[in-house]
């Protein structure tokens, strides 16, 4: 496989990567690296990548960078992104920068830093975090990410700890044709709570790769709000997963909203003990011929488990969807709830989407049910609103927006509510949705 | 107002309406009564220009304008208003969103301006009283959820706001309780005038006797078969539409 250019390249950056004298993480890295060796990027032949083809990767080579390399961040243009009233964390290129960071305020009991700081630091606790949640895991992108992450957040909340604001790890790629690999590592204490998001933006018109690992551990009882909003620009290629392991009676609700990126795979995943709680909301927009593919896979482990998901796509033009989600419901995982569900809007005959649900119930005691629907929009509706003065396209077009901002609708936090919204609007201009009327 | 002439639909290959013909002047209330599947939402939805009827025979003019040439959001422009039997629910798009659309595209299908935010609330908020709304309602998505007597509210709130010229209820009494019913008549009567007209499809006389109908017309196996003051509708109530057959029957 051709992933050994990337190996060429990327060995002699190796002794550059944070915690290169740890003898634990250089074995790790080790593993990982032999793993990438064997299997290169995931192909299509695998069943979990059926439907999304990286190939394309292998055939150029997006290089590291270092952190002198990056460039200068407009300020303006970053604070058009950085939310209101949150602690920021800024990942440059796949370096934490701490001078575009700001955590002014932030109780000294928590610890949110870069990987490659914490790794000095409190490399008990990043040593605690690394890997836990990937267990059950593994593919290319992860062996590629383990063996070279240049740095991530570190973020460690301990126990009985409850943020007063949001967190927000905001991803910037600046260089054409690099890539950002970053591993984040999350860690909630007992009964702790905190609300993070994660924004994936570049520079205008640059061409990229971003490889993004989030691994979050929930101990028990701790509740998670997440977010991840991805508005890559339209060259770039994303890979982020999000791996979560939840202690028992932890809650994490997701909100996974992706709406930019040429080719862009969002995984996330999630393993439940006992009487956890988990939500999975998407909603994912793609037009001329992104691709974007939504892979979920929830593990019912124990007893008692709830799980809600609804992912709703909109797919113009000739863009292409994936939602991908797995449930599987373990033995011992009696008295399970799970609920899944995907509703899918095709706007032109060349869109597509590929919906594959996956129940894998192994228990007897459970409630489970998945529902996936894929269609156009509802003709009933749209002789509704014409028949209220309203003209056709128009009428299609608030019938498309609604249908997206139902899901924005379910985003508790009103700042990132409001630009989501933005987003929605910029991406589908002839909406001619008017902001002033929402 | 309106001239049907002969109208002949056909759903599917299957003829629904066989001559319909039908004139209704400014200011007049016509009420259409008839068996269930005799074609009177057809001819609603006909008048309204949904799609999937083939007229087959038959004029429809408007305004002196030819109606069945028009599209259906110009008809609308043009002041026809549907009361739909079965009000369409459309979530995430709010019923203040839904009116503002339609008023102003009928503003400026009127050459008038859009009225601004303060003017527009002003005006919502008094048309909502006069069905009684709670103003709510307004920032909920369209009928989402709503009662089957608050979709029929909902449905006079919007021709209250769009001021047409021909509107066309299709069984809004249906489903409502007697204060419902009060508070729709209510509104529909402070809407009548001399340069508006009225279409009332009904199955119940009650509704007659709060909105005074000029003409009562019986639609059977789609065609008018009869034609009275409103004193048919009482006639009917009393006796059913077996009556009719017979002298439909005695007539042939
Ligand atoms: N799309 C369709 N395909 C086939 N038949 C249809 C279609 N739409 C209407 N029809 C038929 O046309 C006839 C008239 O229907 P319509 O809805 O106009 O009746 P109606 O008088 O409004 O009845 P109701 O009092 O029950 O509301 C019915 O027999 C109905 O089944
Ligand atoms: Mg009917």
């Amino acid at each position: 496989m051709s992933a050994t250019s990337y190996i060429e390249r990327y060995q002699s950056i190796a002794d550059e990567l944070p915690g290169y004298n740890l003898p634990w993480l250089n074995a790790v890295r080790q593993l990982a690296l032999g793993s990438f060796e064997s299997t290169g990027f995931p192909s299509p032949r695998e069943e979990e990548w059926k439907y999304t083809n990286v190939t394309a990767l292998e055939k150029k080579l997006f290089a590291p960078s270092s952190i002198s390399t990056s460039s200068t961040i407009d300020k303006e243009w970053l604070e058009t992104h950085k939310l209101a009233d949150t602690w920021t964390l800024v990942l440059v290129d796949g370096y934490f920068d701490p001078k575009l960071s700001d955590l002014v305020g932030l109780t000294d009991k928590v610890i949110a830093t870069g990987i490659a700081e914490a790794l000095q630091s409190h490399p008990h606790r990043v040593k605690a975090l690394l890997g836990t949640t990937l267990e059950k895991e593994s593919h290319g992108f992860l062996a590629f990410n383990t063996a070279y992450f240049s740095d991530g957040a570190f973020i460690d909340i301990p126990a009985d700890v409850i943020l007063k604001k949001p967190l927000q790890i905001l991803h910037i790629s600046t260089r054409n044709e690099a890539l950002a690999n970053t591993r984040s590592l999350v860690g909630l204490g007992r009964n702790a709570e905190a609300k993070l998001i994660e924004t994936f933006i570049g520079l205008p018109n640059i061409s990229y790769l971003t490889a993004a690992v989030t691994e979050i551990h929930l101990t028990e009882n701790a509740a998670l709000d997440h977010y991840k909003l991805q508005v890559e620009t339209d060259k770039a290629y994303h890979f982020g997963g999000v791996y979560v392991k939840q202690d028992k009676t932890s809650r994490f609700y997701q909100h996974n909203l992706s709406f930019g990126g040429l080719l862009a795979r969002n995984e996330i995943h999630a393993e439940l003990a006992t009487a956890a709680e988990c939500e999975m909301n998407g909603l994912f927009l793609a037009k001329n011929r992104q691709h974007v593919d939504n892979h979920t896979l929830i593990h019912h482990v124990e007893p008692h488990g709830i799980s809600r998901e609804t992912y709703r796509g909109v797919l113009a033009d000739r863009a292409r969807g994936v939602f991908q989600g797995r449930i599987v419901v373990h033995p011992q995982a009696q008295k399970t709830s799970a609920e899944m569900n995907n509703r899918n809007l095709l706007l032109s005959e060349d869109a597509e989407i590929d919906a594959k649900p996956q129940l894998e119930i192994l228990a007897d005691d459970v409630k489970c049910s998945h529902g996936v629907a894929v269609g156009q929009l509802d003709s009933e509706s749209i002789f509704y609103l014409v028949s209220r003065g309203v003209d056709r396209e128009t009428a299609k077009n608030m019938l498309t927006f609604a249908f997206a901002n139902e899901m924005v609708e379910k985003i508790g936090l009103e700042s990132l509510r409001t630009k989501v919204q933005d987003h929605l609007l910029n991406i589908f201009p002839q909406t001619g949705i008017r902001r002033d009327w929402l | 107002m309106l001239k049907i002439e002969n109208l002949h639909v056909r759903v599917e290959d299957k003829p629904i309406l066989k001559g319909i013909s039908l004139h209704i002047k400014p200011g007049e209330v016509h009420a259409i009564m008839g068996p269930n599947g005799s074609g009177k939402s057809t001819l609603s939805h006909v008048l309204a220009g949904r799609d999937g009827y083939e007229v087959t025979a038959g004029t429809v003019i408007y305004k002196g304008k030819n109606l069945l040439d028009m599209p259906p959001e110009e008809r609308a422009r043009e002041g026809v208003f549907l009361a739909f039997q079965y009000p369409v629910e459309i979530p995430g798009v709010s019923n203040v969103y839904l009116l503002k659309a339609a008023l102003n595209a009928v503003r400026k299908h009127r050459g008038l301006p859009e009225l601004d935010a303060f003017d527009f609330l002003q005006m919502i908020k008094a048309k909502t009283k006069l069905v009684e709304m709670d103003e709510k309602f307004l920032y909920r998505a369209v009928n989402e959820g709503f009662s089957g007597g608050e979709k029929k509210r909902n449905e006079i709130l919007q021709m209250a706001v769009l001021e047409p010229s021909l509107c066309i209820l299709d069984e809004t009494d249906s489903g409502l309780d007697i204060d419902a019913l009060k508070i729709v008549s209510d509104g529909v009567n402070s809407l009548r005038s001399a340069d508006r007209s009225f279409i009332l499809v009904t199955h119940y006389q009650r509704l007659l006797d709060y909105i005074k109908p000029d003409q009562v017309h019986v639609l059977a196996q789609g065609r008018i078969v009869k034609t009275g003051d409103a004193s048919l509708a009482l006639e009917l109530e009393e006796r059913g539409y077996g009556w009719i057959d017979q002298t439909m029957g005695e007539a042939a």
